[in-house]
């Protein structure tokens, strides 16, 4: 009896001891392996283009040959400055982010605080506002087109009811900048009251019930107490819609319908996205494209750092 | 940046909380302090606001069931004809939305599939596991997250002329199949649906890698990659600029590639262009009316924070 248990101790022991060394083994390989495949994909698609695209800026590329690269110096980003074209992207990028995000956000703050109320068939009205982010940039466009059409457009045919005369949306630079806002706003609005209301939720009851003890009325509590609890997702929403707002390329390409990536006859809502396409894929210079992309990366980085000032600001302030 | 973590179902920001009786004023103070009810004018003013939603997507079917020449006429139509049939023929063959939606149902599926399945694997390894240089390259992914498309797109281009991708699926698939968002996201959750000791007694017994994911990891992830192969489907179903440069509208086109083409007057009927955006648009609307309510949450518990 004892013999046996002691035959069988060294290769219980030795089983435990290879099993050791194989949780070792996996405990240390095994988190690699783990994160391969995304990281695989990632550099391959993600890292190395980002990168790539600072290095083609600085080379002569035609699309009808874009593996051939000529060294090109800074030529790029020079005849980007004198280029009346970018100033005038960079300009409309500007004003068409100012005018879609500004309403947006805050027709989404005021949602969000009526979704906040107890309500009947809240994830109805939850979802019903959703249904537009569920809509994709193209269908979007093509409807609103119509809508905002000169001589048949429900919206001219609206405000003639209202006795005003129909608008040119499309030809005039501030019209056709509200009619392409307008897209963006109806898109994305209700999203941005979801992440709103998340927000909201979030504060802890104890807040309102202090401030209500204090006298305070609904209206000073959301001014007082909700607004500051939500500052880092406002903050967070500005800075999404602001990246947002840079990039916009489908809403300016097809409001202009079979005219192509011009942004209207007078490039009068030209965005910075449909300007390297039209760079890029209509005038045939990929380095040129590849310069206003990384134009468009040091302009992310400058809103980026002041982001990070005002944050810094807000949260010292408190 | 710092997220919130999705929550867990315990604490659904969806759920709806038990229904309590109104007070009489029908607005009175619940016993939380703050969920008030809603009054008249609030009704009204999400009334409003829905209708403004909807609007858009129901006239597209009533532009879509008209005839071009109707609507180019005073005052536009506010309810629907009989052409709908019609015009959805004539976008589904001559416009190619049939093909269209097959390939878009195969890219965006197959993309979901993908950031879900590396997502939840990386986004594990991140959460759970140590190892050197973790926290730079959580940095370095979360980092970049934010980056536009547009940065990308040059280099990209280069890479799929050169393997001669330009017109076929994969052009779009490969360069989205993995999301960094998603990696963060699963690891958010991760972090505190699964515990550490789960993964620690599965070792012990002497489970191997593939074992732990699939029995332990997969499971307690399952409502969260839910989520997140709901969102990305959305996203790669709506994706345009990237397959607008890559695919053409007569070769193999998404949805959103095929609807550009008919912007451009590729079709002039303005009643079969609306049928096109409709017969785009639909699927993932009937995906809402379904999942309405577990894309909401996700999209509130996605929700990150500065």
């Amino acid at each position: 009896m004892t013999a046996l248990t002691a035959a069988r101790a060294p290769a219980e022991e030795r089983r435990r001891a290879r099993r050791a060394r194989r949780h070792r083994r996996a405990t240390r390989w095994s988190p690699y392996a783990f994160i391969a495949p995304f990281f695989l994909f990632f550099a391959a698609f993600g890292l190395f283009p980002l990168l790539y695209t600072g290095w083609a800026s600085l080379h002569r590329v035609e699309l009808t040959d874009p593996t051939h690269m000529e060294w090109a110096g800074l030529h790029n980003y020079s005849r980007l400055w004198d280029d009346e074209f970018f100033w005038n992207a960079l300009r409309n990028t500007f004003t068409i982010g100012v005018i879609s995000t500004v309403p947006q956000l805050l027709m989404a703050l005021g949602l969000a605080h009526l979704l906040n109320y107890r309500l009947r068939g809240s994830m109805f009205f939850r979802v019903a506002i959703l249904t537009p982010y569920a809509t994709s940039v193209a269908a979007a466009t093509l409807v609103f087109v119509l809508l905002f059409g000169r001589d048949y457009g429900m919206v001219n045919w609206a405000l003639g009811l209202l006795g005003f005369d129909g608008i040119d949306w499309q030809n005039g630079t501030w019209t056709s900048q509200l009619a392409v806002s307008t897209i963006v706003i109806w898109r994305w609005t209700g999203y941005n009251a979801l992440i709103y209301l998340a927000a909201m939720q979030a504060v802890p009851g104890d807040l309102y019930e202090s401030a209500a003890l204090d006298g305070a009325s609904r209206r000073q509590q959301f001014r007082h107490v909700t607004i500051p609890s939500l500052r880092p997702t406002i903050l967070f929403t500005v800075v999404v819609s602001t990246i947002g707002a840079t990039q916009l390329f489908g809403e300016p390409l097809l409001f202009n319908g079979s005219a192509g990536a011009t942004g209207g006859a007078d490039h009068q809502y030209q965005t910075l996205g449909l300007y390297l396409y039209e760079q890029g894929w209509v005038n045939l210079h990929l380095g040129r494209a590849s310069a206003i992309a990384w134009t468009m990366f040091l302009i992310l980085l400058l809103i980026g750092a002041v982001n990070w000032l005002i944050g810094r600001r807000l949260r010292k302030s408190r | 940046m710092t997220a919130t973590v999705p929550s867990r179902p315990a604490a659904d920001p969806t759920a709806e909380s038990a229904p309590r009786p109104a007070t009489p004023a029908g607005r009175g103070r619940s016993r939380a302090g703050r969920q008030l009810h809603g009054g008249p004018v609030t009704y009204a003013v999400l009334i409003l606001f829905t209708a403004g939603s909807l609007f858009p997507l129901v006239w597209t079917a009533i532009a879509a069931s008209r005839t071009n020449t109707r609507l180019a006429g005073t005052p536009p139509p506010f309810w629907f004809g009989g052409n709908l049939a019609r015009n959805l023929d004539i976008a589904w063959h001559d416009a190619n939305m049939g093909a269209a939606l097959l390939n878009t149902a195969v890219v965006a599926g197959t993309i979901a599939a993908g950031t879900v399945l590396f997502s939840t694997v990386a986004g594990f390894a991140f959460a759970k596991l140590r190892f050197r240089f973790k926290n730079a390259l959580l940095l370095l992914t979360i980092g970049t997250m934010m980056v536009p498309p547009q940065l990308s797109v040059v280099p990209l281009y280069m890479t799929i002329a050169e393997l001669r991708w330009t017109d076929q699926l994969q052009a779009v698939i490969l360069p989205t199949l993995v999301s960094a968002f998603g990696v963060f996201f699963m690891r958010q959750y991760l972090l505190q649906a699964l515990p550490s000791e789960l993964v620690e007694a599965a070792r012990m017994d002497g489970a191997g890698s593939l074992r732990i994911i699939w029995h332990v990891v997969f499971p307690a992830a399952r409502p969260a990659m839910a989520v997140l192969g709901m969102l990305t489907f959305v996203q790669a179903w709506n994706d345009f600029f990237w397959p607008v440069i890559a695919l053409t509208q007569n070769g193999s086109p998404t949805v959103q590639v095929a609807l550009t083409g008919l912007g451009r007057g590729y079709i002039p009927d303005q009643s079969v262009i609306m049928a096109g955006a409709l017969l785009g648009t639909l699927p993932l609307l009937i995906a809402f009316v379904l999942f309405g309510k577990q894309i909401v949450g996700g999209i509130m518990q996605g929700a990150v924070k500065g």
